[in-house]
């Protein structure tokens, strides 16, 4: 059976595809379905949901519309997600060959490194990076990846470990190819696959991180955000308690999404590399 | 014992390097903020140019970066962290009175992830593949997707508005005079609330640790074995897979500290508990960047700290470990 038909057949995996297949729509047709200044006044304030179809959800405290601010907000939630995963996967994979591959010091100070990293809780070094910097898109992206790449590194490193040992590896040695071209044409891209296998955790960690970050006002404050949204609604908890609870279901589902059709394709495919 | 002791003596050792490269991390992160402590300080309480001058001489801020780094570790030695602006107080006295309460919240959290979560997964593991186990496994997926803060807001919507059963925050009812017993029963009613919500993000980590631990030790031979002997289900799962599938938990306990201080940052801003975390974001909002980088040096002696004795307990708990290093 290929993977793809396995993939098909769980259940849970086709559910996390088609949610995020759906967030993904969401993002995409944000500006076509509602374009202009999703921050802009559309109404009077604290409309509730379903009463003005022009405004299916409702509107906010200042009388946004909140389904045009949940469109919105799932473009940032996906892209820092996304941003923010590429990095910390880049970072720690580099990281990772880098130590496991030079051995000696450099593995040590590498590793020493990424201990200190994985020594302070991530999230306060986002918080402390953006308000040091300032919060925008890019910094929040690079605030988050600075407290996730130690993983992949990890993992990189342990799995490079095993292959720098591997035949092959001291093939392009006795040819003569540099140390660092060995390290990133023959022994990186075999060390991928388990790096990549969390690539799903940390996208969901890190649109996780970035929501908690906004609802603490550090998001960019010229986009919406799920988080920004939460904290929003925050104010009126005790009369208009929907407007926090609807950007943490759409939140929830993403998550959720992410996590079940990353773990179909790491099952489906590592079934399959155990069989072959 | 030596086997520990060593054990103990390598990572310490280790430890204050990880230590030193967090210490300069801070460091270099404080010279990147924007305005330095004399700013802050002119801020709040206006002062021109002379007294600007003055101030920066005696706080030794005129001095090269390289001095000023020997001065900061210096007094870090004598776990001297600085003046806090916004206080107008010794950053290590406000940190050592917020530090209660977030131990407090987090061994609470910790207990609740780790037992219930330990729990379900020995009993969504006893019977892999069954309605019971799939059920759990995807409950507790969802449970992790599930954002900290807004779960808080969530309890706070139904258990504090809506029911009136629980304090919307805090950590004790103020004013009360309450003492004794008295007291520790109004601080643990309102511990409920935001203990559940930063718990039950962990919690189903344990569980799916427990539950994909208990499905190794079952392939396992001496499984066969205790089945052999004609041992009841119950005593196999219990005595024979659980224990064993619970040792690669407690590594996870010391591993999931830092996670933990860092997700009580928000759940203590949700339920206004006068924490570490509350006071994290406090340093943000009025930008007291040394009181944000004391906390995250305070964090970080904490997570190296607990992660020692979970490290010292594991070599109890198993003796395998440590014998090869201890041997190197």
């Amino acid at each position: 059976m290929s993977p793809l038909r396995r993939f098909l057949r769980t259940p849970e995996a086709v559910a996390g595809a088609l949610l995020l297949a759906m967030l993904i729509a969401m993002a995409l047709s944000a500006s076509l379905l509602f374009p202009g200044d999703p921050q802009a006044i559309a109404g009077p304030a604290l409309l509730p949901p379903f009463q003005d179809w022009s405004l299916p959800l409702g509107t906010d405290r200042l009388g946004r519309d909140v389904l045009a601010e949940l469109f919105h907000g799932a473009r940032t939630s996906l892209a820092v997600g996304l941003a923010a995963a590429a990095a910390a996967l880049v970072v720690g994979a580099v990281v990772g060959t880098l130590a496991g591959f030079a051995g000696g010091l450099v593995d040590e100070v590498l590793m020493r490194i990424t201990d200190a990293f994985q020594t302070v809780p991530s999230f306060l070094l986002a918080l402390a990076f953006v308000s040091v910097v300032g919060p925008s898109l890019g910094v929040v992206v690079i605030a988050i990846a600075l407290g996730t790449w130690t993983g992949p590194a990890r993992v990189a490193r342990a799995e490079v470990l095993s292959i720098r040992e591997r035949d092959y590896v001291a093939g392009a040695r006795v040819i003569g190819m540099h140390p660092l071209a060995i390290a990133f044409r023959e022994v990186l891209p075999n060390a991928l696959p388990p790096v990549l296998a969390m690539s799903s955790v940390i996208v969901a960690a890190a649109i996780l991180t970035e929501a908690a970050l906004s609802f603490l006002g550090l998001g960019d404050p010229n986009r919406v955000t799920w988080g920004g949204m939460i904290a929003e609604g925050r104010a009126v908890l005790r009369t208009a308690p929907f407007l926090s609870i609807v950007p943490g279901i759409a939140l929830v589902l993403t998550v959720l999404g992410v996590y079940l059709a990353g773990e179909g394709i790491v099952e489906t495919t590592a079934v399959r590399r155990g069989l072959s | 014992m030596t086997r520990t002791l060593t054990l103990i003596r390598r990572r310490l050792v280790g430890s204050i390097f990880v230590l030193l490269i967090v210490v300069i991390g801070t460091f270099l992160l404080l010279e990147a903020a924007p305005g330095d402590a004399v700013d802050a300080y002119i801020v709040s309480t206006g002062g021109d140019a002379g007294m600007i001058e003055l101030l920066r001489h005696r706080w030794g801020l005129d001095q090269s970066e390289l001095t000023r780094l020997a001065n900061y570790l210096w007094a870090l030695l004598h776990l001297d962290l600085g003046q806090s602006v916004t206080f107008s107080r010794p950053i290590r006295d406000v940190i050592l009175e917020r530090l209660p309460n977030t131990l407090l919240l987090m061994v609470s959290a910790t207990a609740l992830s780790f037992g219930l979560g330990s729990a379900l997964g020995i009993y969504a593991g006893a019977r892999p593949g069954s309605f019971r186990d799939r059920f759990l496994s995807i409950g507790s997926l969802a449970l992790y997707a599930v954002p900290g803060f807004w779960l808080g807001l969530v309890l706070i919507v139904v258990f504090a508005v809506d029911l009136r059963w629980l304090p919307i925050g805090g950590i004790e009812t103020l004013a009360s005079d309450k003492t004794g017993l008295d007291r520790v029963a109004d601080i643990a009613v309102h511990l409920i609330l935001p203990v559940s919500a930063l718990g039950f993000i962990y919690l189903a980590l344990y569980l799916r640790m427990m539950r994909a631990g208990m499905a190794e030790v079952w392939r396992q031979d001496f499984v066969l074995a205790a089945r052999a002997k004609g041992l009841s289900r119950r005593r196999i799962v219990l005595a024979h897979v659980a224990r064993n599938a619970l040792l690669p938990l407690v590594t996870m306990l010391g591993l999931q500290s830092a996670q933990m201080l860092g997700g009580s940052v928000v759940i203590e801003s949700v339920f206004s508990v006068p924490g570490l975390g509350r006071l994290a974001q406090e340093a943000v909002a009025s930008r007291d960047t040394p009181l944000l980088l004391g906390i995250i040096l305070t964090s970080a002696v904490l997570v190296i700290v607990i992660n020692l004795a979970v490290d010292i307990a594991y070599a109890f708990l198993d003796p395998r470990v440590g014998a090869g290093e201890a041997d190197a």
